[in-house]
């Protein structure tokens, strides 16, 4: 997958992400909303809230509750995915919770609920750290507090070799897959889930290169934010 | 499960424990990196090909795993199957109500799913009974029984001590086309172990039970394999965790592995 000039299939090289382009604010009737293509991933996040947390016994007398739905359209896949929710999207929908509870100042919210929906309208590999990039963007154009922003980007081996930002081809036949959510103010990672066989030293390498990866992206984001509300930025 | 709870309570419990902490110490004793006592029990459900009762202080799990035959997936044609499902008995704990699994005990059945897996402890390969048509699937089933904190280990020694006792009827093709049926041992090639951690604050519990996953604030499960190379993982906990601590987790779980393994080595012989 990994050609004698260092080239991966898609032209990229081992230490480059694929395009990716944000938009904030995309769904009027939401509170918050973002778009975000991510290599073929395109991915709407939405947020309602705080709100009246519904049904009430639900709420928390100190803090704000949230509620996360990760869903994958049904020609979103190569064959079509049956539109019920797959423990594969709950488990996200879990991990994607965990992240944004990390960042939000939940206590600033009592006795309310937060509703986060994702839909992914077409699918590519890490469609999960996309998809937190677009909560989190969604989140901050709510007005939510928050610690931080959260960007994601996922690290992997291929050939033998950790490469930023594995494509769909590369998540498959590749030898490991390591989506990694951070929050780059803070330096935490709120999201990690991995698979396939790295040694100890690859696994630190991973996490080093997920982090470089994850400030390119926080780049991206912070900048999509910031033309939303004072149109477009002059380069430096 | 962990949405309901008192929070005054928590804040109370968090403060003793975190004073302990400092002596490193717990609440029930232990050493921050000691496991509370295992115990595996294999063979005990007849009519499964495999099964294992293992209790990790008072969190107590029973898998069964049965193996049949069925129709492999279209992309992987020369596979057998693996499915994992992982279930919180109601009995388990005050908190639980029946029901389909809900996300909590989908993360545990993916979470000892993608171990299993990406370990390659099962040769799925060896499984194929007639490539593309008919092959043999691997149905894990854990049933929690008592919940103590740390589901995650229990449900993984629990399958990976069933699936390591684990005998069925092979069919094997005779010339004149018929089938001759022979017990055979599932194929495996090494025993994966997790390990799941919480910290709180600066420090790293490993094992930790209801009490302390409470007061969490992040939590780790690493799977290794025979080598001590990490084969899957996942974060859990609602706080985000540096890189610094997260390096260190990796280097005790490795350690603990080690220890967890030969226990399994053990049992496994002695069965």
């Amino acid at each position: 997958m990994i050609d004698e000039n260092g080239i991966r299939l898609d032209g990229r090289r081992w230490d480059e992400l694929r395009p990716i382009r944000i938009e904030v604010g995309v769904i009027k009737n939401a509170d918050g909303s973002a778009y975000i293509e991510f290599g073929k991933n395109k991915i709407i996040a939405a947020v309602y809230g705080p709100r009246e947390a519904h049904p009430k016994h639900i709420a928390l007398p100190d803090r704000a509750i949230v509620r996360c739905r990760y869903h994958m359209a049904p020609f979103s896949t190569e064959e079509r995915k049956p539109p019920q929710p797959t423990r594969r999207e709950i488990e996200i929908s879990l991990v994607l919770r965990r992240a944004m509870e990390s960042a939000i100042f939940l206590e600033e919210y009592p006795r309310s609920i937060i509703d986060v929906y994702v839909e992914v309208l077409q699918s590519d590999g890490g469609s999960r750290c996309a998809s937190i990039t677009a909560v989190s963007a969604a989140l901050a154009d709510s007005g939510i507090s928050m610690r931080d922003l959260i960007v994601g980007c996922a690290v992997g081996k291929i050939d033998g070799q950790i490469v930023l930002d594995l494509s769909d081809y590369e998540d498959k036949e590749g030898e490991g897959d390591m989506p990694v959510a951070y929050m780059p103010n803070l330096d935490k990672i709120v999201l990690l889930q991995f698979d396939g066989i790295f040694t100890e030293e690859e696994f630190k390498k991973a996490i080093d290169l997920a982090i470089l990866g994850n400030k390119r992206v926080y780049e991206i984001l912070k900048k999509a934010l910031i033309e939303k509300y004072f149109g477009t930025v002059e380069e430096k | 499960m962990s949405i309901k709870k008192s929070p005054i309570i928590e804040n109370l419990r968090k403060m003793q424990m975190i004073e302990l902490l400092s002596k490193e110490r717990r609440l029930d004793g232990r050493s921050l990196t000691d496991f509370r006592p295992i115990n595996i029990k294999v063979g005990v459900i007849q009519k499964s090909n495999g099964s294992a009762e293992v209790s990790v202080g008072n969190t107590k799990a029973v898998a069964g795993v049965k193996i049949e035959t069925g129709t492999p997936f279209p992309d992987t044609p020369d596979q057998g199957l693996l499915v994992v499902n992982a279930e919180f008995l109601p009995f388990s704990s005050a908190l639980i109500e029946p029901g389909p699994p809900d996300e909590d005990a989908i993360e545990v059945s993916r979470v000892v799913d993608r171990g299993i897996r990406e370990s390659q402890m099962i040769d799925l390969k060896s499984l194929v009974i007639e490539p593309g048509k008919l092959v043999y699937c691997v149905f894990v089933d854990i049933s929690i029984l008592n919940m103590d904190g740390n589901i995650f280990d229990a449900a993984f020694l629990a399958a990976v001590s069933a699936l390591l006792t684990t005998t069925f009827d092979k069919k094997i093709a005779k010339e004149d086309g018929s089938f001759e049926v022979q017990k055979c041992r599932l194929p495996t090639r090494c025993i994966p172990i997790s390990i799941t951690s919480i910290t709180i604050g600066d420090a790293i519990l490993v094992d930790p039970t209801e009490e302390e996953e409470s007061v969490q604030d992040s939590r780790l499960t690493l799977t290794f394999n025979d080598q001590g190379f990490l084969c899957a993982g996942q974060k859990g906990g609602s706080t985000g965790i540096s890189k610094e601590q997260l390096f260190k987790i990796v280097e005790i779980s490795k350690a603990k592995a080690e220890e967890l393994r030969s226990l399994v080595k053990k049992v496994i012989e002695n069965a």
